[in-house]
């Protein structure tokens, strides 16, 4: 292999690990608080229409863009009334949530398979652009894939130096002792579901609006699944969240450069990588850890004391 | 003043979750006609159609039945592994591997009679489902890797497997291009009930109903399996077999999966091609949820949800309303019932603040 193949091949590789990125940190955040949500396929899936459609009809990507987030908000937000008010079983709600988010997307969606929209078109970054190599890879994408890598910092920085980042975590691993220091347990959960609905919705958007500029039924293609995975395999930290993502990234982009150069493979063979590489690295990530990462709270809800 | 709290109940109300999945019904249908009007369609015509093509004609309930026959054996078997805390969510991994055994035992032995071919075919279906089921159960066991991802995971394998064996080896080359295997053999077809158009995986739906209901009732390892389901440390702590529970569950959660995707395969289009796959296996865990997990509910939910079904493919046909508006009703059935089981658990009284 020589760099003519590799360079655009991992260039593509960020562009396809993005969304995932994007999802992955948005459940960390909302696993961090205790809940568990499973939804986040059909969050992703309605942000993307959403920010489709706000395309289509404003031409303002970036407006497009914030509208998708605040439609997986809203979306996320039934998970947040079910099971922070209802107290229902999160892994179903979560289900549920997938199941009508899919459906709401195919269902509005079909009328527009096939058509376009303006999204975001790459640009380079004046001077780092032009290093043999890396520039490419890292400095000629388009600002969401900037947007995605900055939310990394930030998230660690939410989460382990802001004093609300801290009682979200608190709220995450004791809630009875949280309650008891004076934290509303309810509302730091409400922020962690709606963030990380915001954060799935904005994977969407990517895929809608920067990965394709096209809508297909089924744009998100268990991408929101991959992300629940990760966030295990990032042991819930927002750092490894960005390794795991690029290299989902880039088996997507190999796989698909593979299928494009045309072996003998089947189609549905290479399609298969990525599936076998989530179990695989859910089997290594959970085998290899000797006490759980997770929240200790996580998927439990606080019943309401009489 | 007074103020609204809640408070547990000791015993949950039997006849309330019956109302709650009603209330969860009505509601959803109301949200759906209100759908259909943004639309632009006539809103209540629409609810009409639906229920005019579930139940308005003798053909249509038959279809009902038919359709309501993989989503109850794949439910069925969704309802044990979630009665052990196990959430299989590969029901619809599990059905593609079944009919794939079922379709290899049929493309293999074309020319042998039904009542050897078919027995063969339950075997192999049994094995591809089982088996299927096996894997995540062993993952989880072995190298604590959680079991919804992986039979999520499972579920992506095995459809683009399928595609792989359809598009491949073993398409038909009579069939000018179209994806699909040779039309099944006469012996490698389940056949009907009578006059009727059902086949007789109805019948296999009630031995296999009453056979689960007998287990969970009745025998030594299904008290077990409630007890391990409702209480894991006490599972440790009485020495119960929990790794041989997990694993017999999951081999035949798969493996009634596995019969589904037979029956469709072989009964329902006599032959295997990529529109088997329609979610029948995400349908059954809202119907395993919806009848709280126990076998006789799930026939009536697997009949309901047969019949939305059967009722969306009405309106698509009539209103030209897209497939995918069944899947919204579903997800927000369960939804509201998740939501509405809080006033099964919980009552609610006035107090005077203290």
């Amino acid at each position: 292999m020589n760099t003519e193949l590799i360079v655009p091949l991992l260039a593509a590789a960020i562009q396809s690990g993005t969304p995932i990125l994007y999802a992955t940190l948005g459940e960390i955040l909302t696993e961090k608080s205790g809940v568990l949500n499973l939804g986040v396929e059909g969050m992703m899936i309605t942000g993307a229409l959403a920010a489709f459609i706000t395309a289509q009809a404003t031409g303002h990507p970036l407006l497009a863009f914030l509208v998708a987030g605040l439609i997986g908000a809203a979306i996320g937000a039934i998970h947040a009334i079910v099971c922070l008010w209802f107290l229902g079983n999160q892994v179903v709600s979560g289900l549920a949530l997938t199941i009508f988010g899919l459906g709401l997307a195919d269902y509005l969606g079909t009328p527009l398979i096939g058509q376009t929209a303006p999204g975001f078109n790459k640009l380079a970054v004046p001077l780092l652009h032009a290093i043999p190599g890396l520039g490419p890879i890292l400095f000629q994408q388009d600002i969401l894939v900037y947007g995605a890598i900055l939310m990394v910092p930030l998230l660690w920085l939410f989460l382990d130096k802001c004093r609300w980042g801290l009682n979200l975590r608190a709220v995450g691993e004791h809630p009875e002792a949280a309650a008891a220091a004076g934290i509303s347990v309810l509302r730091y959960r409400w922020i962690g579901i709606l963030g990380g609905g915001c954060l799935a919705g904005f994977g969407g958007a990517y895929l809608s609006l920067a990965y394709t500029h096209l809508w297909t039924n089924g744009l998100s293609a268990g991408r929101g699944w991959i992300a629940v995975a990760l966030v295990i395999f990032a042991f819930w930290r927002p750092g490894r969240a960005l390794l795991g993502a690029y290299l989902f990234g880039g088996v997507m982009a190999f796989q698909l450069r593979l299928q494009a150069v045309g072996t003998h493979l089947p189609s549905s063979l290479l399609l298969m990588l990525p599936y076998l590489l989530t179990v695989a690295v859910l089997v290594f990530s959970s085998w290899k850890s000797k006490q759980a990462a997770a929240p200790a709270a996580l998927g439990v809800n606080m019943e309401p004391n009489d | 003043m007074f103020t609204l709290s809640a408070y547990k109940r000791q015993e949950p109300r039997p006849w309330s979750s019956c109302l709650i999945v009603c209330a969860a019904v009505v509601l959803s249908l109301a949200v759906s006609a209100l759908m259909l009007r943004l639309q632009g369609k006539p809103a209540l015509h629409g609810i009409e159609l639906l229920f005019q093509g579930a139940l308005g004609s003798r053909w249509s309930i038959e279809d009902c039945l038919i359709k309501a026959i993989p989503i109850f054996l794949c439910s069925l078997g969704v309802a044990i592994a979630f009665r052990l805390q196990i959430w299989n969510i590969g029901a619809e991994g599990q059905f593609a591997l079944g009919a794939i055994g079922a379709t290899w035992a049929a493309l293999t032995f074309p020319d042998q009679p039904g009542y050897i071919l078919l027995p063969l075919m339950f075997g192999m279906a049994f094995l591809g489902g089982g088996l299927w089921g096996l894997i995540p159960a062993l993952l989880k066991l072995r190298m604590r890797a959680n079991e919804i991802i992986v039979t999520l995971m499972l579920n992506y394998i095995a459809i683009l497997f399928l595609d792989y064996l359809i598009y491949g080896r073993w398409k038909d080359p009579g069939s000018f291009g179209f994806p699909m295997t040779k039309a099944f053999s006469v012996g490698a077809i389940v056949p009907k009930i009578g006059a009727t158009e059902v086949n007789w995986g109805l019948v296999l739906c009630l031995v296999s109903g009453v056979v689960m209901w007998v287990f969970l009732r009745f025998t030594r390892m299904g008290y077990e399996l409630k007890v391990a389901g409702e209480n894991l440390n006490a599972t440790r702590y009485a020495g119960l077999p929990y790794e041989k529970l997990v694993c017999l569950v999951m081999i035949f959660s798969g493996a009634l999966a596995g019969w589904a995707g037979l029956i469709e395969a072989s009964a329902t289009i006599n032959r295997l091609q990529p529109s088997i796959m329609v979610g029948y296996g995400y349908t059954a865990i809202v119907v395993a949820w919806l009848a709280r997990l126990n076998p006789l509910t799930i026939g009536i939910a697997s009949f309901l949800l047969a019949a939305l079904r059967v009722g969306v493919e009405n309106l698509q046909l009539e209103l030209q309303v897209p497939a995918a508006f069944g899947g919204i009703m579903e997800g927000m059935i369960l939804l509201t019932v998740l939501a509405g089981s809080f006033f099964n658990e919980f009552g609610f009284r006035f107090r005077r603040p203290s």
